[in-house]
C-alpha cells in the first residue's frame, strides 16, 4: 500500500510586474493504492501545477508532499526510487516519445535505468509490457512512433509508465489528444491496468463525464483551491458548491437536454428526474 | 419550397491528388436550410473540414475538387454557383455572403496590429464607401455585439484572452452581415463556461440576423444540444444525417450508433465505458480490433 499525500500545498509564481500569483492555495488530499481520483476544473485552475508538483519538476512554497509519510528526496538515488513509484501519461502521444527510436527503445530504457529485471530478461519483460497495454508485440516491437496510430502510441506510453511497477500514476489529459471513437478504449485499458496491479491513479481531465465514470472520487479545483471533493456520482449528479454546478450546467449533456425538451411544463422537477 | 433553401451541394467529391490518391470528399449532397445550424460530426480524417474548405474554395495543391456543385441561394433570388465565380468575384462573395471561423481562429490574429485595425480591414475592402468614423464606429458595435466591448478597439491580440480572441474572430465573420457562416472546430481550445456562453451567443445571434451556422466538431453531445440537424462524415461521405432528435433516439447507421456510445452520460448511463464490470469486455475487444483497422485512417487532431 502506497500513500501519496499532499498537505496544505501552497504554491506561488512570480509574475513580472504582477507580483506574485497564487497558483495552488492550501491544497490537501490523499492518493492511495487502488483507488482513483479525478481532478477536474479549467485551465488555469492549478490541475497541472498539481502534476508538476508530484513529479517534482517544480517545489511547493509551503506545505509537504509525502511518500508514505516521507517527504520526497531533494535528488539522487532517493528522488529516483520515488519516481520509479509515482509514473506519468502525458497528454501528448506525439510528444512524449522520441521519434527517432524503436518502440523497444522506450520501453527497454526504465528498464535498465532501474533494473526491473535482469538484463538477460529485458526482451521478454518489454514484449510482456505491450501484451499487457493489448499490443501485438511482434509488428509493434521495432516500429518507430510515427508509424504507429494515436491510440496505438498513447498505449505505448502507458507500456512505458508501468515498467517500472510503479504504485502510482498520474494521468494527465490521457486521452484528450485522441480520436473520440478511440478514447474509451484507452480509458477501459487504464481501468483494468488499475484493478490489475492494484495502482492509483491521480486523473486530471476537463471532462466531467469520463471523470465520474472513470474515478472513485472527484477533486473540483478553481483557482488553485479544491472548492469541492466527494464521491464521483455525488459531485456530478448533486453538486454543492457553485462553481461545480456551472462546470457541470455548462458540459453537454445530451440526455438532460432531451429529456427537458420533451418534459411536460413541469420544468424544473423533471430536469430533477433526469439526474436521478 | 426551395426558398427556405439557402446552400444546395450536389455530389461534392474532393481528391487529394498524391501518390495514391486520397478520396477525401465522396459524392457528399446536403441541402442546408436558411437560418438552421447544421453540425458536421465526424473524427480527424473524416472530410468534415476539407469539405468545409471546398464550399469556400479554400483548397490549396494537392486537393483538387473532382465533382460536383455548390449552389448558394443569396437572399436576393439570385442562385450563385460558387465554383463558377471569377477569382475577383470569389474574393468578394467570402465574407459578404459566407463567411468562416476557422480552426484554431484564435490564432489568427495578427500579433502587432490592433483589434480594431484588423477588424477594420474587412470594411476597407468590403465596404471602401464608409468614411473612417463610419467604420471604427462599426467595428465598436461589433465588440460590443459579441461582448469584448469597444474599449478594446486599441488591445493588441496578447492584451485579451483565449475566448474574447476568439469572440473578436467572430466578430470578424459577423462583421458584413453574411448568410452563412461556416465555423471548424471554433470551440476546442477553450472551457467550458466560456464555450457555452460563446455558442449561446452564436444561437441569439442567427436569431436576430437569421443566418445559417454549419458547426463542424468531434464533440458530438455539443451538437446534439446546439444543432437542428446533423451529418455524421466518414472517410468522406454523410453516413447519416437527421434531426438533432432523431440521432439521438433513432440513429440509423452503425458508426452513428458507436459515436454516440463513446460519450459516457454526464448525468446517465457509461456508454460503452465499462469499469468496475466485466459485462461487456468482448464488446469492447471488438471496440479495440476495430481500432486497428481504422489505423490507416486515425490521424490524431
Amino acid at each position: 500500500m502506497t500513500t501519496l499525500e499532499f498537505r496544505n500545498v501552497t504554491k506561488r509564481y512570480r509574475v513580472r510586474g504582477a507580483g506574485k500569483m497564487l497558483a495552488l492555495d492550501d491544497v490537501s488530499f490523499t492518493l492511495e493504492s487502488g483507488r482513483t481520483i479525478a481532478l477536474v476544473g479549467q485551465s488555469g485552475s492549478g490541475k497541472s501545477t498539481i502534476a508538476k508538483i508530484i513529479t517534482q519538476l517544480e517545489r511547493q512554497s509551503a506545505g509537504d508532499v509525502l511518500l508514505d509519510g516521507s517527504p520526497i528526496p531533494r535528488s539522487g538515488r532517493g528522488l529516483r526510487r520515488y519516481r520509479q513509484q509515482v509514473r506519468m501519461v502525458f497528454q501528448d502521444p506525439f510528444a512524449s516519445l522520441n521519434p527517432y527510436h524503436t518502440i523497444r527503445h522506450h520501453i527497454e530504457r526504465p528498464l535498465r535505468l532501474d533494473k526491473v529485471v535482469p538484463s538477460d530478461e529485458i526482451e521478454g519483460e518489454v514484449r510482456r509490457l505491450l501484451e499487457r497495454v493489448r499490443l501485438d508485440a511482434d509488428s509493434t516491437i521495432d516500429r518507430r512512433p510515427h508509424e504507429l496510430s494515436g491510440g496505438q502510441r498513447q498505449r505505448v506510453a502507458i507500456a512505458r509508465a508501468l515498467a517500472s511497477r510503479p504504485s502510482l500514476l498520474i494521468a494527465d489529459e490521457p486521452v484528450s489528444m485522441l480520436d473520440v471513437s478511440i478514447r474509451l478504449g484507452v480509458l477501459n485499458l487504464l481501468a483494468d491496468l488499475q484493478r490489475e496491479s492494484n495502482l492509483g491513479v491521480l486523473y486530471i481531465t476537463h471532462d466531467l463525464a469520463t471523470a465520474r465514470h472513470f474515478s472513485d472520487e472527484i477533486m473540483v479545483l478553481n483557482r488553485g483551491r479544491v472548492v469541492e471533493r466527494g464521491p464521483a456520482d455525488d459531485v456530478i449528479l448533486n453538486p454543492q458548491d457553485d462553481y461545480t454546478r456551472a462546470l457541470r450546467n455548462a458540459s453537454p449533456d445530451p440526455d438532460r437536454h432531451f429529456a427537458r425538451t420533451t418534459a411536460s411544463p413541469a420544468g424544473a422537477a423533471d430536469t430533477e428526474g433526469a439526474l436521478a | 419550397m426551395t426558398e427556405d433553401v439557402l446552400l444546395t451541394i450536389s455530389d461534392f467529391s474532393v481528391t487529394y491528388d498524391v501518390d495514391p490518391p486520397v478520396e477525401a470528399v465522396r459524392d457528399v449532397s446536403l441541402e442546408l436550410k436558411r437560418g438552421e445550424i447544421l453540425g458536421l460530426a465526424g473524427e480527424s480524417g473524416s472530410g468534415k473540414t476539407t469539405l468545409a474548405y471546398g464550399i469556400q474554395r479554400l483548397l490549396k495543391p494537392p486537393a483538387v475538387i473532382t465533382g460536383g456543385s455548390a449552389l448558394f441561394h443569396d437572399a436576393t433570388g439570385e442562385i450563385i454557383d460558387i465554383g463558377a465565380l471569377s477569382d475577383d468575384e470569389m474574393r468578394r462573395f467570402r465574407w459578404d455572403k459566407a463567411s468562416m471561423v476557422f480552426q484554431g481562429a484564435m490564432n489568427a490574429l495578427n500579433p502587432v496590429i490592433n483589434i480594431g485595425r484588423q477588424l477594420g480591414d474587412v470594411f476597407t475592402t468590403h465596404r471602401p464607401e464608409l468614411s473612417r468614423s463610419e467604420r471604427t464606429r462599426a467595428c465598436g458595435d461589433l465588440l460590443d455585439l459579441v461582448g469584448v466591448g469597444r474599449e478594446r478597439l486599441r488591445s493588441f491580440p496578447h492584451e485579451l484572452s483565449g475566448g474574447m480572441r476568439q469572440r473578436v474572430m467572430i466578430a470578424m465573420a459577423l462583421a458584413l452581415h453574411p448568410q452563412l457562416m461556416i465555423m471548424d472546430e471554433p470551440t476546442p481550445a477553450l472551457d467550458v463556461l466560456v464555450q457555452r456562453e460563446i455558442l449561446a451567443q452564436i444561437s441569439d445571434l442567427r436569431r436576430q440576423f437569421g443566418f445559417s451556422v454549419v458547426f463542424i466538431t468531434h464533440d458530438l453531445p455539443l451538437l446534439l444540444e446546439i444543432s437542428d440537424r446533423i451529418a455524421v462524415m466518414r472517410q468522406g461521405r454523410i453516413v447519416e444525417l437527421d434531426t438533432a432528435e432523431n440521432i439521438y433516439r433513432h440513429p440509423q447507421h452503425e458508426y452513428t450508433k458507436r459515436l454516440l456510445s463513446s460519450f459516457p452520460s454526464l448525468t446517465g448511463d457509461r456508454g460503452d465505458f465499462v469499469r468496475g464490470t466485466d459485462i461487456g469486455r468482448s464488446e469492447r475487444e471488438a471496440a479495440t480490433s476495430a481500432e486497428g483497422t481504422d489505423t490507416a485512417l486515425e490521424v490524431t487532431a
